[in-house]
C-alpha cells in the first residue's frame, strides 16, 4: 500500500456513502478525488478504465442514479447517496447478462479497454430505449469511443441484445456477412 | 495440407478466448495491477527540438530525498534502446534530438507528488537549429542525423523505365501527401517493472512483441537472458503503437525499480501518450507514369519520402514495405521506386497498421483516378485493364504462382454496392443539390509477414505441449490486444489435433514459459505462426501414433490418454516447429528483387462519399469491402478486423490530424486529435472471398493491416467523383475542402434551393 493511499483511506476524511451495484459502501477519501479513482483504488472495481481523464473517451463510463457518467469528471463527494452501477455488477452469480452474451456472440469486444463503458452506455440506453434503431444506437454510443471495432459488431450487439429480450429470440443479427469459398 | 472446408472448429465463430473476462471487467491491464511496496514513475522530457544541455537543476523547494532520480549515468549497460540501428539512447545524455525526449526519470509512492516534482526540474539548453520537414532535411543544410539526414534508401528497378516515355501514348505526373496518425489506443502505454540481484529485471506491460522488449532490456541493463523476463498483460489495443515504445517505457521504469528498490509503475495519461509516442511517418509520394494509348501502363516512376523523425527506429522497413506497395496490384514492365527516409526533429516515427503501405496505396490509387480522368477513362476499366494476373511478375518481378481473383473481387464489389448505378444517380442529383455525393474505388493487395528474407531470419519458434493436467496449451510469444491472436491459434491447435476448443488454452505471453515466434506484427499471426502450430500439432499426432498407440482417429479422450502414456515414457509432451520458407522463395535484399513476400491478401475497397458544399464536410455514408485473405479462420473476427482497420482509415483520410508546432504535438489532447465516433462510421458490408493458401495456418494469410491500405484513396476518390476536384492531400478536413474547392470554383453562384 502506498503513502497515497493511506491518506485517502485516513479517517479525517468525511464519510463518504453510496450504492455500488447494489452493495452499499463508505468511503473515506478527500471529496474531490476522482469517482474513477475510488472505484479503481478503494473499491479494487478495475473493470473501469481510464482512457483520457478528460471526459472524452468514454471508458470509464458508469451509470449513477440512472444517468451515464463519465468517471473521471465525478468529485466523489457527487455521489453521496447515489446508485451507482458499474460493468462488475452486470454478470450476477457468474451468468452473463444478454448483453454481454450478445457482445460475446457478435465480436463486440475486441481489445475490450473499451468495452466496460461501452455496455454501460448500452445499458443505459437499453433502458429507455428497449428497442433502439441503428440511428439511435450510434447516438447512444457517440460518447464511447473504440478504436478498434469500427463500432459495426457493437451496434450489432446491442441490437442483438435488444432483440433477445423480445417474444422472438431466435432472429439474428443484422449483420450482412458473407463467405464465398473456392 | 488440411485446407479444405471440412473443419469443425477452424472458419466456426467460436467466443473469443478472453472474451468472458473482458466483459466482466475481469480481464487484468497494467493499471489494473498493483505490486507491494509500489512506486510510481515519470519522465523529465526535452522541451525543445534540438539542442545542448547545458545545466540541469532541482527546484529546492521539493524534497528531492523522497524521490528516485535516474539519469543516463545511471544505465548500467549500453544507453541505447536495441532496434534495428543502435542511434537512439535509452535517455538523452548532453544533447537532444527531439521534444519530449526522456531526459531524466523519477519515481515516488505517492503519484501526485510526483507530478509537482515533474515541474520542478529545470532544463537549461543551448538550442540547434531543428529541420521539421521532408524538404528541410532533404536540403541537407543542417545535418541532423548521420552524415547526410537519409535514414534509409531503397532503389527497385523493373525493365526500363527510361527508354519507355518516348512511346508513351500518355504521360501523367502528380504529387500526393499523408499526414501523420495517431494510434490512439484507448489504453494508454504502460508497464510495471521489478528487480532484484537474483532475478534481475521483470516487466509487466501493455505491449506487442514480449521479445523486442527482452532484448532493450538485456542491452540497457547488461544482463543475461536468464535474468530479463518480460510478461504481456491484456493490452488495450496497439495497431503497431506498441510495437517498438514499449522497449523504451520498460527500460524507463525498470532502471527505476533498480534504483529505488521498489517495484514501479510508469502509466502514461492521454496527453504524454500523444506528445511522445509513435505515429505514423507522413509522406510525400511523387508519381510519374506513362501508359498507351488504350490506357495500358508502359511506366511507373516513383518517388517516396518519409519523414522519419529524431531516430531510425522502424524507418528502414516502414519505408520497405511502402516501396514493395508503391505500384499497387498491376501489371507494368518497367518500373522505378526511389524511395528514402529523412530524419527531422520531430518525435520518432514509428511502426501503425499497413507500415507504409497506407501512404504508398493512398498516392497510388489516387493516381489512378487522375490517370483516368486524364485519360477520360472509366476508372473501373483502367484498373481492369491493369491487374495482375496468375503468372504476372510484380515490381519485384515475383511470379505471381498462387491464384489471383481480382477480377471477381471487382465484380463483387459493384455489384454489391449498385456503383454504377450510383455514379449515374448522383450524377443526374449533385447538380441542383448542395450535397454532392459520389463513389470511389481502390485495388490494393498488402503482403503478409515480414518482408523478403525477413521471416528466415526470425526462424520463429512455436508449438504446443500437453500439461500434467491435461491441459493442452499454446506456446508462442505472439500476442492478444484485440485482434484475435488467442482465438484464432487455439482454433488451429484444437482442430489440428483433433479435440475441443475450450481443451486448448495460450500459455502466459512471458519470456521465461514461451518461445520467441516472432514479434505480433506484418499480418503474420494467422499464416505463419497458424502454420507453425498446425505443424507442430501434426507433429504430435503422428509423434503419438507412432510411440504412444494412438489410433488412425481419436476421440479427445483418446487423445488425452495417449499424451498420458507418452508423458510417462518421454517426461513431458511437447511439440515444437521452426519456420521453413515455402520451397522456390528467392529475395536479392541489395536489389530488391524477388519474392518479396510470401503472400498477399486482395481487395477492393468502394467508398460512397457525401460532400456539404455549405458546411465543407465530407461524410462517408455507406462503405463495401470485398476481399480475399486466404481461408477466413473466424468469420466474426475476421469481419471485426477489416471493420475496424477501415474506420481507422476512415479518420486517417479525413479526421484525424497531428498538429504540430515547432516540433511539439499541440492538440495532443482526445478534444481535439478527433476519430470518428459510432456516428461518423458508416455502414460498413465485409465481403470475404476464400482461396486456401497452401503455406498458412489452414490456409489462411494475413488480413489485419490489409484494411488500413484502402480506404482512404477510396473516399478521396469519391470526393473527386462527387466535386469534379482532385484533392491529393490527407488528412482532408473541412478548411481543405474549403480550399480547395474555392480555388475550382471561385465564381459560382450559391446552388438553387
Ligand atoms: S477516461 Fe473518462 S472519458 Fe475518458
Ligand atoms: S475493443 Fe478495443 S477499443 Fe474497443
Amino acid at each position: 500500500m502506498n503513502a497515497n493511499e493511506k491518506a485517502d483511506t485516513n479517517a479525517h476524511w468525511p464519510a463518504i456513502r453510496f450504492t455500488v451495484n447494489g452493495e452499499s459502501r463508505t468511503v473515506n477519501v478527500p471529496p474531490m478525488k476522482r469517482l474513477l479513482d475510488v472505484l479503481r483504488e478503494d473499491l479494487h472495481l478495475t473493470g473501469t478504465k481510464e482512457g483520457c481523464g478528460e471526459g472524452e473517451c468514454g471508458s470509464c463510463s458508469v451509470r449513477m442514479n440512472d444517468e451515464l457518467v463519465n468517471s473521471c469528471l465525478v468529485p466523489v463527494l457527487q455521489a453521496e447517496g447515489a446508485e451507482i452501477q458499474t460493468v462488475e455488477g452486470l454478470a450476477l452469480e457468474g451468468e452473463l447478462d444478454p448483453l454481454q452474451e450478445a457482445f460475446l456472440q457478435n465480436g463486440g469486444a475486441q481489445c475490450g479497454i473499451c468495452t466496460p463503458g461501452m455496455l454501460m452506455a448500452a445499458a443505459q440506453l437499453l433502458a429507455h430505449r428497449p428497442h433502439p434503431s441503428e440511428t439511435e444506437i450510434r447516438e447512444g454510443l457517440a460518447g464511447n469511443l473504440c478504436r478498434c471495432t469500427g463500432f459495426t459488431r457493437i451496434v450489432a450487439s446491442v441490437a442483438a441484445a435488444a432483440r433477445s429480450t423480445e417474444s422472438n429470440p431466435a432472429m439474428e443479427p443484422e449483420l450482412e456477412q458473407t463467405h464465398h469459398a473456392r | 495440407m488440411n485446407t479444405h472446408a471440412t473443419t469443425r472448429i477452424v472458419g466456426a465463430p467460436v467466443p473469443r478466448k478472453e472474451g468472458v473476462d473482458k466483459l466482466v471487467g475481469r480481464a487484468c491491464y497494467v493499471d489494473d495491477m498493483k505490486r507491494e511496496g509500489m512506486w510510481y514513475g515519470a519522465t523529465v522530457r526535452s522541451t525543445i527540438p534540438r539542442g545542448l544541455i547545458r545545466s540541469i537543476a532541482f527546484d529546492r523547494r521539493i524534497e528531492w530525498s523522497e524521490f528516485t532520480v535516474v539519469t543516463a549515468a545511471d544505465i548500467p549497460g549500453e544507453n541505447i534502446i536495441q532496434l534495428i540501428v543502435a542511434d537512439q539512447p535509452c535517455l538523452a545524455d548532453g544533447k537532444v534530438n527531439h521534444c519530449e525526449e526522456p531526459i531524466l526519470l523519477l519515481a515516488h509512492p505517492d503519484k501526485h507528488k510526483l507530478r509537482e516534482a515533474l515541474g520542478g526540474v529545470k532544463i537549461e539548453y543551448d538550442a540547434l537549429p531543428p529541420v521539421f520537414t521532408i524538404e528541410e532535411s532533404e536540403q541537407q543544410d543542417q545535418i541532423v542525423w548521420g552524415a547526410d539526414n537519409l535514414l534509409k534508401s531503397f532503389l527497385l528497378e523493373k525493365g526500363d523505365v527510361d527508354s519507355a516515355w518516348a512511346g508513351a501514348g500518355h504521360i501523367v505526373e502528380g504529387e500526393y501527401r499523408t499526414g501523420a496518425q495517431e494510434h490512439l489506443y484507448i489504453e494508454n502505454q504502460g508497464i510495471i517493472a521489478e528487480y532484484s540481484a537474483e532475478d534481475g529485471v521483470t516487466v509487466w506491460g501493455s505491449l506487442q512483441c514480449p521479445y523486442y522488449v527482452f532484448k532493450a532490456l538485456r542491452g540497457v541493463f547488461d544482463l543475461p537472458d536468464e535474468k530479463v523476463r518480460v510478461i504481456q498483460t491484456e493490452t488495450g489495443g496497439a495497431f503497431g503503437g506498441k510495437e517498438d515504445y514499449p522497449s523504451i517505457l520498460a527500460s524507463h521504469a525498470a532502471l527505476l525499480a533498480k534504483k529505488s528498490g521498489h517495484p514501479v509503475k510508469m502509466v502514461y495519461d492521454r496527453m504524454e501518450d500523444l506528445a511522445a509516442t509513435t505515429k505514423r511517418h507522413p509522406a510525400r509520394v511523387r508519381h510519374r507514369t506513362a501508359l498507351d494509348k488504350d490506357g495500358k501502363l508502359l511506366a511507373i516512376e516513383i518517388h517516396l519520402d518519409t519523414d522519419g523523425g529524431a531516430y531510425a527506429t522502424l524507418s528502414s522497413t516502414v519505408l520497405s514495405r511502402a516501396t514493395l506497395h508503391s505500384t499497387g496490384p498491376y501489371l507494368c514492365p518497367n518500373v522505378r521506386v526511389r524511395a528514402q527516409s529523412w530524419a527531422t526533429n520531430h518525435v520518432p516515427y514509428g511502426a501503425f497498421r499497413g507500415f507504409g503501405a497506407p501512404q504508398a496505396v493512398f498516392a497510388m490509387e489516387r493516381h489512378m483516378d487522375e490517370i483516368a480522368a486524364t485519360l477520360d477513362m472509366d476508372p473501373v476499366e483502367l484498373r481492369r485493364k491493369n491487374f495482375l494476373h496468375d503468372g504476372d511478375t510484380n515490381a519485384t518481378e515475383q511470379l505471381m504462382r498462387e491464384p489471383i481473383i481480382l477480377d471477381k473481387l471487382l465484380d463483387r464489389a459493384l455489384q454489391a454496392s449498385a456503383y454504377h448505378a450510383k455514379c449515374a444517380q448522383f450524377a443526374r442529383e449533385n447538380e441542383l443539390n448542395p450535397i454532392k455525393r459520389g463513389m470511389g474505388i481502390a485495388a490494393f493487395y498488402h503482403g503478409s509477414g515480414f518482408t523478403g528474407s525477413g521471416e528466415l531470419y526470425l526462424n520463429s519458434l512455436a508449438g504446443v505441449d500437453v500439461t500434467p493436467e491435461s491441459k493442452v496449451r499454446v506456446l508462442v510469444s505472439n500476442t492478444e490486444f484485440g485482434q484475435g491472436t488467442n482465438t484464432i491459434l487455439t482454433q488451429i491447435a484444437s482442430e489440428a489435433l483433433g479435440i475441443e476448443y475450450s481443451d486448448v488454452t495460450m500459455a502466459a505471453p512471458d519470456t521465461d514459459m514461451v518461445p520467441n515466434s516472432g514479434p505480433t506484427v506484418a499480418s503474420r499471426t494467422s499464416m505463419v505462426v497458424g502454420r507453425l502450430i498446425e505443424r507442430a500439432c501434426l507433429q504430435l499426432i503422428s509423434r503419438l501414433r507412432e510411440q504412444a498407440g494412438l489410433g488412425a482417429t481419436h476421440t479427445r479422450e483418446e487423445f488425452l490418454a495417449a499424451c498420458e502414456r507418452y508423458r510417462v515414457a518421454h517426461g513431458e509432451v511437447s511439440s515444437m516447429c521452426r519456420y521453413e520458407a515455402p520451397p522456390d522463395i528467392y529475395w536479392d535484399d541489395q536489389k530488391y528483387h524477388g519474392e518479396a513476400y510470401g503472400a498477399y491478401a486482395w481487395a477492393i475497397y468502394v467508398a460512397q462519399v457525401a460532400v456539404d458544399t455549405v458546411t465543407y464536410s465530407a461524410e462517408v455514408e455507406n462503405f463495401w469491402a470485398v476481399q480475399e485473405v486466404g481461408r477466413v479462420l473466424h468469420p466474426v473476427l475476421a469481419a471485426g478486423q477489416i471493420e475496424g482497420g477501415i474506420a481507422q482509415g476512415i479518420g486517417y483520410a479525413l479526421y484525424e490530424k497531428v498538429v504540430l508546432d515547432g516540433g511539439r504535438m499541440t492538440n495532443n489532447q482526445m478534444t481535439n486529435y478527433i476519430m470518428p465516433t459510432a456516428e461518423d462510421v458508416p455502414p460498413i458490408h465485409v465481403y470475404f472471398e476464400e482461396v486456401p493458401f497452401r503455406y498458412g495456418g489452414f490456409g489462411a494469410k494475413g488480413l489485419g493491416e490489409l484494411p488500413h491500405d484502402g480506404p482512404a484513396p477510396a473516399i478521396l476518390n469519391a470526393i473527386r467523383d462527387a466535386t469534379g476536384v482532385s484533392f491529393n492531400s490527407i488528412p482532408l478536413l473541412p478548411e481543405d475542402l474549403y480550399a480547395g474547392l474555392a480555388a475550382s470554383h471561385p465564381v459560382e453562384e450559391p446552388a438553387l434551393p
